[in-house]
């Protein structure tokens, strides 16, 4: 095989001290725990991979339907299902730390104090890099979203979280809030060191003949390539309001998207639908986006970070920043 | 190429199941019977380790240009270096599908999930087939003549111009208007040919709609007859990545199996229908 082409350009970046080696990740819930296919992509060619959601005990999930396809997008309703963080140690850890990629450890709950327990003991492993933290899953009764759309309780669970640990806290925040901007000012200002934006779309479909919602829990989240200019959006929303680096996240399904999202501000992409579609694509954009640098000349892919020309006279978006 | 490891359900040995994602040849595409169309592709990799049972993923244009998702069919039949799947045109991606012509391509992942358990100590295999449930046993029943079984054939249908016969064996067909064979559904049909019949140690293997497959299950369980589906499930990846295609287990160790990767295809007394 050819030497990987991202060799001649600057892909990595640094985040809290943990260097990444490129920009494009696995997002949490699209790519199980990494093993699912031993060699079903060469993830040590990726930036990393975000966990499917660990709680403390295992969750089922919610009864089947859970998948409905959409227009260019598909609504999900999984509920969480996943092994709980005690399996998790025993039984993937120890074969994601061999995949020579980074491992962030994504944490759902539905109690503060479960958030805390979840990662004291992760921090007590080896392998992981950092930690998102899904306060915003559309699927589920407790937690989920009740926190991601309550300002001061997303701010709670951040500083409670980060007085437990030294790795990067990733904050995964929820489009389904007026002003995605505030959540990611508080979680910044408790001392997140980047948000993940964003979770999925709360959406629905009915079938007309038996006049039932086509998922078994009504609503669930709506993903891919639908969501990428909503995505966007909110990626140069939290852009123009924080600091801190942002894990731009929608439908992406190329270079030239996570390109975009560079450009409105995201440090890093995740991929997360299109996995299902081809396992390897995530690889193919983290090429993609080298050539692209390479194409035009630029050295350091994080010289794209933000580097939207726009004139903002004329934006809407900044009288409520 | 994808390597996924697996146990054999029936002899637990380690094998190595060899998945591809490939975009392969359209040999043909014709409408057999109403609705029902037959798609003949090449891919010699997966004819190499296909199993009765097993189904692919297809897509069948690039994205942007079709529905997102991948459908998963169940392989049909194989024939030297040709892959056969039988499908309802139905939907935006089977109607798609169904306009393929020769040279066109598709891209296939697969071959993916479980097979049926042939080798299980039966003298007859009795296949129950409803509508296009009909699809994995012309494959099926190449391999079960190889092991010299006995095998009948219980297919059932709307009408009689949904009626698919080929490469199976011994068919007994039921309709529901009548039109054709047995007036009712079948496992009525399949229910009243068991009583009249001796058949040694029989095995079931059954694909349809719900109703069906739950029919089928309450019959077996009173009759104690081993039976093995082949479900369907909404899936997006067709691998166990997206969680999306959970069937409740009879058992209590974890609450749901996935379709796509423990199944599609299950023992009835594993599952709840």
């Amino acid at each position: 095989m050819a030497a990987p082409i991202e060799n001649k350009v600057k892909t990595s970046f640094t985040l809290r001290g943990v260097e990444f080696k490129n920009r494009v990740f696995v997002a949490s819930g699209t790519f199980g725990y990494g093993d699912e296919i031993r060699t079903l992509v060469d993830v040590s060619r990726l930036g990393g991979i975000v966990t499917k959601s660990l709680s403390w005990k295992p969750r089922a999930g919610n009864p089947p339907q859970r998948i409905v396809e959409t227009a260019s997008g598909m609504l999900n309703s999984i509920g969480l299902a996943n092994i709980g963080v005690h399996t998790f140690i025993e039984q993937k850890l120890p074969y994601l730390r061999k995949l020579g990629t980074r491992i962030i450890a994504n944490i759902a709950a539905s109690s503060l104090q479960e958030y805390c327990d979840v990662l004291s003991l992760l921090e007590k492993q080896e392998g992981i890099a950092a930690y998102e933290i899904n306060v915003s899953c559309p699927n589920v009764r407790e937690g989920g979203l009740s926190f991601g759309t309550d300002c001061s309780m997303t701010g709670k669970i951040t500083a409670s979280l980060r007085k437990l640990t030294h790795k990067a806290l990733i904050i995964k925040l929820t489009p389904n809030v007026t002003h995605i901007s505030e959540f990611a000012r508080i979680v910044e200002s408790e001392g997140a060191d980047a948000v993940s934006v964003i979770n999925t779309l709360i959406g629905m479909a009915i079938d007309i003949r038996t006049r039932k919602p086509k998922l078994s829990t009504v609503t669930g989240g709506l993903s891919g390539p639908a969501i990428k200019p909503v995505a966007l959006a909110k990626v140069y929303e939290v852009a123009k309001s924080v600091k801190i680096p942002i894990f731009g996240i929608g439908g992406i399904a190329s270079a030239e998207d996570a390109i975009e999202f560079l450009l409105a501000g995201a440090t890093a992409v995740q991929v997360g639908t299109m996995n299902f579609i081809d396992p390897a694509i995530s690889v193919k954009i983290a090429d993609g986006l080298a050539v692209y640098a390479r194409e035009h000349g630029i050295s350091d892919i994080g010289m794209l970070v933000g580097a939207l020309d726009a004139d903002l006279k004329f934006s809407v978006l900044q009288s409520w920043l | 190429m994808f390597i996924v490891v697996r146990k054999n359900r029936e002899s637990e040995e380690i094998v190595m199941n060899k998945i591809v994602q490939q975009w392969c040849k359209v040999q043909s595409c014709d409408e057999v019977a109403a609705k029902t169309f037959l798609l003949r592709f090449t891919s010699p990799e997966i004819t190499a380790s296909a199993q009765p049972g097993q189904f692919i993923n297809v897509l069948s244009a690039e994205t942007g240009q079709g529905p997102l998702l991948r459908r998963p069919f169940s392989i049909a039949r194989v024939e030297g270096d040709i892959v056969e799947l039988l499908f309802h045109a139905i939907g935006t991606g089977t109607i798609l599908l169904s306009r393929k012509r020769p040279g066109e391509t598709i891209d296939v992942l697969g071959p993916l999930g479980q097979p049926f358990r042939v080798d299980a100590d039966y003298d007859t295999a009795l296949i129950v087939a409803g509508g296009i449930g009909v699809a994995p046993f012309p494959f099926l029943t190449l391999n079960l003549q190889k092991r010299h079984k006995r095998i009948e054939t219980f297919v059932g249908y709307r009408n009689a111009g949904q009626i698919i016969t080929s490469h199976l064996q011994n068919i007994h067909i039921a309709t529901d208007d009548g039109s054709k064979g047995f007036h009712g559904n079948v496992v009525q049909l399949f229910e009243s040919f068991l009583e009249r019949t001796d058949l040694g140690k029989v095995k079931i293997f059954a694909c349809g709609p719900t109703i069906m497959l739950k029919a089928l299950t309450e019959l077996a369980k009173r009759r104690t007859l081993c039976c093995e589906v082949s479900l369907e499930g909404h899936m997006a990846c067709g691998v166990g990545l997206c969680q999306g295609c959970p069937v409740e287990r009879s058992g209590d160790e974890s609450k749901y199996a996935l379709v796509c990767k423990e199944g599609p295809v299950f023992l009835t007394t594993d599952i709840i229908i």
